[in-house]
């Protein structure tokens, strides 16, 4: 349909669905009420468990099937994004040339300071997922991007040999895995799939609440691999990819 | 005033909503996608609020456990979230790019005139 | 409901226009990096700091350098 159909189409649709939102949002408990069930309810098993970090806790114990779950919608979605995104046929492949581009020296100079920094916030992030804000999913954020600090800081080549994309591939397929063993070693454990068969600990400890700290790290490994393998086929195929007769 | 914050989510949402529709550039729309789907974070996190209550976290040397925090469940659903609707963003713009080279555009006007 | 909440409350409807409304692509990415730290300072006053460390990583580097790469791919083959 034309585009003005199609706006004229949305004014009428979108008018309606805001009107309902609009109603249904009138009706929700006040903004700022401290009438949160499932709060009161996680809170104390969460303690129970020993964790310091309730948010970890609901997403490595209390509801890890979610996680898992998730975790594979990312395994899926990285692996489509590698099938779709092959050389087409009139294109070819070639090496990065090395030393194009302009870049200040400023900027290699914070991409080198700041490379290792990040590396270890984001390693740290992940360990102390239990205990301070954090967890597997934003040290792995932190970890994948944190990599391509050497892209920025001026060379492909360095980035290319730094994290070889198999390894990476591999290491999400290892995270994923990970993921369904500690499952599959409650179960064969204490009963149930996802169970915190491990040593609970104290407390606001490090190495505290069991699983809770096998399956961040799991976790923070396949968001990791999972954000390097995405911008590596991004990367290739903006530097290395190009059109037979193209400019 | 109470529920500016709902609305806030809501508008967020519509304004994604909007962005697709009147989009002349697969990328555009994409982006405006990832829009759309910040309102429903906004509105996860609006629920979870409680006035004068601090995050779910109770750290490392731990403080005293109490049950005046923040709602965590909407927490950690918004949390994964993200980072899984990345990957999903990701995969929608590798199609985008697929198109391009298949058919020369990324104009969805242009796309729906193309005839098999 | 204190003037913080209401005005990164704002600020992040403001931001979402701006976003939908730049119509080049590559334009879109800076502001759309934007967007994610206004909505990860929106998801800090509302007092949930691992989502806005989740959104800081993932809207504000990643999805902007996703955008970034396939508009210069959709270019380079015009």
């Amino acid at each position: 349909m034309t585009r003005t159909a199609r706006l004229l189409m949305f004014a009428v649709a979108g008018g309606l669905v805001a009107a309902l939102l609009v109603l249904g949002v009138l009706d929700l408990p006040d903004f700022g009420a401290s009438d949160h069930p499932y709060r009161d309810a996680a809170v104390p098993a969460a303690v129970l468990h020993k964790t310091s970090n309730v948010i970890s806790s609901i997403n490595f114990d209390l509801r890890a099937l979610d996680t898992l779950g998730e975790e594979t919608i990312l395994l899926a979605s990285v692996i489509g994004v590698t099938v779709l995104l092959r050389p087409a046929s009139d294109e070819h492949e070639h090496e990065s040339i090395s030393g194009s581009g302009r870049l200040l020296d400023s900027t290699k100079l914070m991409g080198y300071v700041f490379l290792p920094i990040t590396l270890m916030i984001g390693f740290l992030t992940i360990a102390h997922g239990a205990v301070t804000p954090g967890g597997g999913f934003q040290g792995g954020v932190v970890l994948g991007t944190g990599i391509h600090l050497l892209y920025v800081a001026g060379s492909y080549r360095a980035l290319e040999r730094a994290r070889p994309v198999g390894v990476a591939e591999l290491g999400e397929a290892i995270g994923a895995g990970a993921f369904a063993c500690v499952g599959i070693a409650g179960a064969l454990a204490a009963g149930a799939f996802l169970v915190n068969s491990l040593p609970l600990g104290a407390f606001g400890d490090l190495f505290s609440s069991g699983t809770v700290l096998l399956l961040s790290c799991a976790v923070g490994i396949e968001v990791a691999s999972g954000v390097v393998v995405l911008l590596a086929q991004f990367l290739h195929q903006t530097v290395e990819v190009t059109e037979e007769h193209g400019q | 005033m109470s529920v500016y914050a709902y609305l806030v989510a809501v508008f967020v949402l519509l304004v994604g909503a909007f962005g697709i529709v009147r989009s002349r550039n697969l990328v555009h729309a994409v982006v405006c996608l990832s829009i759309a789907q910040s309102g429903t974070y906004i509105l996860l996190l609006a629920v979870g609020y409680q006035s004068k209550a601090t995050p779910p976290v109770f750290g490392s040397p731990a403080t005293k456990p109490t049950k005046a925090v923040a709602e965590p469940l909407v927490q950690a659903m918004a949390l994964t979230d993200i980072v899984v609707s990345a990957t999903v963003t990701a995969l929608l713009l590798a199609i985008a790019v697929q198109i391009h080279k298949r058919h020369n555009t990324v104009d969805p006007n242009e796309l729906a005139a193309l005839r098999g | 409901m204190n003037a913080l909440i209401v005005i990164t409350l704002t600020l992040v409807a403001v931001g979402a226009v701006a976003v939908v409304l730049s119509d080049d692509p590559a334009r879109q990415a800076v502001t759309l990096s934007v967007y994610g730290l206004l909505l990860a300072g929106l998801f800090m006053t509302l007092s949930a700091p691992d989502v806005a460390l989740s959104q800081i990583g993932v809207g504000t580097a990643i999805v902007p350098l996703m955008v970034m790469l396939a508009v210069r791919k959709i270019r380079d083959r015009r």
